[in-house]
């Protein structure tokens, strides 16, 4: 027996073909995918390729996304693998299509299938016409046969349309102001709803003051209420939006469990209980000599703060739930809901609809499941939760603080030859499909806390730990990870994971390796790195720059270098930062080098990219999650002011170059950013003040703090 | 039940509420199915909401219905459409200035209500007007180069 063949990305778990092509009417093409469309373009980069693979024009293809119903299973659309697994399946299924379609028409016509070729859907004898084409002979191949990987795939140098800058099929409808997100949808029928949130895990319902809340409303709404998941429910969204803001204070809760201002910073989790693991060998005991460098770097939390509060639809008729969602995984969704509707799976659709960015997990899915659970009560009437924006900022899940310590021995060329990267950090994986609760399923009859989920494997990228391992030239390496089991919020998973906080330590450190062996931080780095791709975009970034060595920070203005390869495996980049301090740190220039191999569509990719980049300038700069303990709904971040992010008139130049590496497998780009932007801030600010801060965000009192201390 | 009548994108229209602080954002999107101007935050710090009323940009989402008696009101459908773009939407084609998009529709009113004062603003004035409206993608210096190429086609004597 043969053994099934090895397939190409997410073509394994999904290799009958007609899951991902399908020819619906003469002319027309659908593809089929997994990956959702979260305003990184993914929908028209897959158009692209199914063009291209397919040998048609771009106008003929649609492309049907994230839905239990149709679509591949993809798992989630995370961690920049649309690109890197997604399109690479994506490819081989449309070839093998293709070839599926010549040897039909070969056996029709008479002929070889080497004889063929398709343009634009047409199939051509040497070049000529054939009468035949995916349309008319449609009907005789059986598209539910498996992917062999067998049919070839278009040479990069034939490419007519990956490759090109390609107008984005979902922009349109945008700037136009059509039905363009979950929000605008309406169903036959559909009731508003708001749900009164559970406080924390635990929290009992005590009372409610129902007429006080009904006044509030100035209009017709009810109460639905299962156990202590209570929700509020009308025709008319004003009403319900109104007796949802006025519940927060008439409601009152047992058992409530604020986090307190302590476990804001990253240094509360030092000494917390922990789950410990070594990745590498054991530190040496003794230095042998080696001089010895240390440093500790914090983060606080972070919020995804998508600009849309999430927004979840769902109805319940004869015994079938369906639900609209814009969560990046729609069967890790479905599980999940099966497990807290206590329904089959079988017994549920889940479709993916567009929102605004998400950035990684933010209360998309939880909304969702707000939705169904009201659903369930009320058979036949669909039901649309849109959450407050307070509830999105208090109730999304963080991106976890962290504590980063770094500790090197040095050569006698102030070159590390072993690195330690010690990481306390919460669970970046809080995603259902993890294995973690829905926020709405926790206020549940009977819920059962699930035991504490693991962190993103090493394989994935890893979470707290990722790119905690510096891809520099170091012969000992190890990571020393400590997992926060009880952290004081939800956490999950935000662009970047763990490289934010990883690579802004050691990138900082590296530039502190480079002060203490007097050398320029760009020719220290190079100094310690082999990998070639990551010697070109260090080297060509340095360039744009016109980075002079050892060039002086003066009064107030800095300039910084750092680098990173994504995961260690994905894309690399390398960026200069200039800034000037007046009360706070103004970012005035930021120049990048990418190498993120073959890329599909570069607009696109540097459109991720520059977005990549703000929003790491803003994350570095301005946010961090506050808590507070009078404050009853938890975190005292909960609207743009509490939480503010970067403006427009505070966005610096961005100049960017993707290198030509068009032969090597393609990159995702949407995370490369965040580390060597943290990074070459920080040793940017360096420079400006001439004193190092560790702790991020790099707010306006650190750095007042930091020069207090310099001038004592 | 109040009635209130007004315009909206040179139409007058007419409503029938209970609620006379009804937010116009949910007159245009749950009554009239205008679903272009966005919600964002419902507390007039994003400016996914942005209208303008008889020309002046507006957070729509906590101005109540009970003022709007004979105003004009401009939403993101009354600049063009496919077929006329207006200069600013055709220059957010050009430019592919977007990324989720849930931003651009009060930022589009936003950079309408510039270019109508001010016809040919530098990079940092078209900065300042736009520092009502918050895009969370990062998308900032894509949407300020098509503003500033809306301000050359307008300044070109192209209209809607
Ligand atoms: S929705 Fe009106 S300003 Fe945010
Ligand atoms: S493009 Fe997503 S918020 Fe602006």
């Amino acid at each position: 027996m043969n053994a099934p063949p090895v397939l190409p990305g997410t073509l394994n778990d999904n290799p009958v073909l007609g899951r991902w092509v399908t020819f619906p009417a003469p002319g027309k093409v659908t593809v089929n995918t997994g990956r959702v469309e979260l305003g990184q373009g993914v929908l028209t980069a897959m158009q692209q390729v199914a063009a291209d693979e397919l040998y048609v024009s771009l106008a003929r293809v649609t492309v049907h996304s994230g839905d239990t119903a149709r679509t591949p299973n993809e798992g989630y659309t995370a961690g920049s693998q649309s690109i890197q697994t997604g399109a690479v399946a994506m490819r081989q299924a449309c070839a093998d299509v293709h070839a599926l379609f010549l040897e039909q028409a070969a056996l029709i016509i008479g002929c070889r299938p080497d004889e063929l070729s398709i343009n634009d859907g047409s199939i051509l004898r040497n070049g000529a016409s054939t009468g035949q084409d995916y349309w008319t002979l449609a009907g005789a191949i059986d598209l539910s046969a498996k992917a062999t990987a067998t049919g070839a795939r278009k040479a990069v140098t034939n490419f007519t349309s990956i490759g090109q800058d390609t107008p984005r099929l979902d922009l349109p409808a945008k700037i136009f102001g059509n039905v363009a997100f979950i929000h605008d949808m309406k169903l036959d029928g559909m009731i508003h709803a708001r749900v009164v949130r559970q406080p924390n895990r635990g929290a009992t319902l005590d009372t409610i003051d129902e007429a006080a809340i009904k006044r509030s409303a100035k209009g017709p709404i009810a109460f639905v209420r299962v156990g202590n998941f209570l929700a509020i429910i009308g025709t008319n969204e004003t009403a319900v939006d109104l007796a949802g803001a006025a519940a927060v204070g008439r409601v009152t809760w047992q058992n409530v469990e604020p986090p307190s201002v302590s476990q804001q910073e990253g240094m509360w989790l030092l000494q917390r209980p922990s789950v410990d693991r070594l990745l590498g060998p054991p530190e040496p005991a003794d230095p042998q000599g080696r001089e010895r460098f240390e440093a500790t770097f914090t983060r606080g939390y972070v919020a995804h703060a998508s600009i849309s509060p999430s927004c979840g639809l769902a109805l319940f008729k004869d015994g079938q739930m369906t639900v609209w969602t814009h969560c990046q995984g729609v069967f890790p969704l479905r599980a999940a809901l099966a497990r807290t509707l206590k329904l089959e799976p079988s017994a549920i659709v889940v479709q993916h609809v567009q929102s605004s960015g998400c950035y990684g997990h933010n209360g998309a899915d939880d909304a969702a499941a707000d939705a169904a659970i009201i659903a369930m009560q009320m058979p036949g009437t669909p039901v649309r939760v849109r959450w407050r924006r307070e509830e999105e900022f208090v109730y999304e899940p963080k991106s976890p603080s962290m504590v980063v310590k770094v500790r090197a021995l040095l050569d006698d060329k102030g070159k590390p030859s072993d690195w330690t990267q010690e990481i306390w950090s919460g669970n970046h994986n809080g995603r259902p499909g993890g294995g973690n609760s829905l926020l709405g399923e926790e206020a549940l009859p009977g819920y059962v806390p699930p035991p504490p989920a693991n962190e993103v494997p090493e394989a994935a990228g890893g979470g707290a730990t990722r790119n905690g391992d510096p891809l520099y030239d170091i012969p000992q390496k190890r990571i020393v990870h400590h997992m926060i089991t009880e952290p004081p919020v939800r956490l999950s998973a935000l662009r970047g994971l763990g490289a934010t906080a990883n690579v802004f330590a050691l990138e900082s450190c590296i530039d502190e390796l480079a002060e203490r062996a007097g050398m320029d931080p760009v020719a220290y780095r190079l100094s310690i790195i082999s990998d070639k791709r990551a010697r070109a975009v260090i080297e060509r970034a340095a360039a744009m720059a016109n980075w002079q060595p050892d060039a002086p920070g003066s009064e107030r203005h800095g300039r910084g270098f750092a680098f990173a390869r994504y995961k260690n495996k994905a894309a690399y980049f390398a960026c200069v930062v200039d800034l000037e301090i007046e009360e706070e740190i103004n970012v005035r220039h930021v120049w990048c080098a990418t190498d993120a191999g073959l890329v599909v569509s570069p607009n696109g990719a540097l459109n991720q990219l520059e977005g990549g980049i703000i929003q790491a300038i803003s994350w570095v700069t301005k946010e961090q999650v506050r808590f507070d303990n009078d404050a009853p709904s938890g975190p005292v971040s909960f609207d743009w002011d509490s939480y503010p992010v970067l403006k427009f008139s505070e966005v610096p130049e961005i100049t960017m170059e993707l290198l030509n590496t068009q032969d090597e497998v393609p990159l995702g780009v949407g995370e490369v950013a965040g580390g060597p932007v943290a990074g070459a801030i920080g040793n940017a600010l360096y420079r400006a003040l001439g004193a190092r801060i560790r702790d991020l965000p790099l707010t306006r009192e650190r750095i007042e703090a930091t020069l207090l201390a310099e001038c004592r | 039940m109040s009635r209130y009548d007004f315009s909206v994108n040179g139409k007058a229209v007419s409503v029938s509420l209970d609620n006379e602080a009804t937010p116009l954002l949910n007159v245009l999107r749950n009554e009239l199915g205008l679903m272009g101007t966005r919600f964002g935050c419902g507390l007039e710090q994003c400016g996914c909401c942005m209208v303008l009323i008889d020309n002046e940009p507006v957070k729509s989402c906590n101005r109540e219905i009970s003022t709007m008696a004979g105003k004009a009101v401009t939403t993101v459908e009354g600049l063009g459409t496919p077929q006329r773009p207006h200069p600013l939407q055709q220059a957010f084609l050009e430019e592919q200035a977007g990324q989720c998009g849930y931003c651009l529709a009060g930022i589009l009113i936003s950079a309408k209500a510039l270019l109508e004062k001010n016809p040919s603003p530098t990079r940092r004035e078209i900065a300042l007007a736009l520092d009502g409206n918050i895009c969370r993608c990062g998308t900032h210096n894509r949407i300020m180069r098509a503003v500033e190429k809306a301000a050359a086609l307008m300044r070109a004597g192209a209209t809607s």
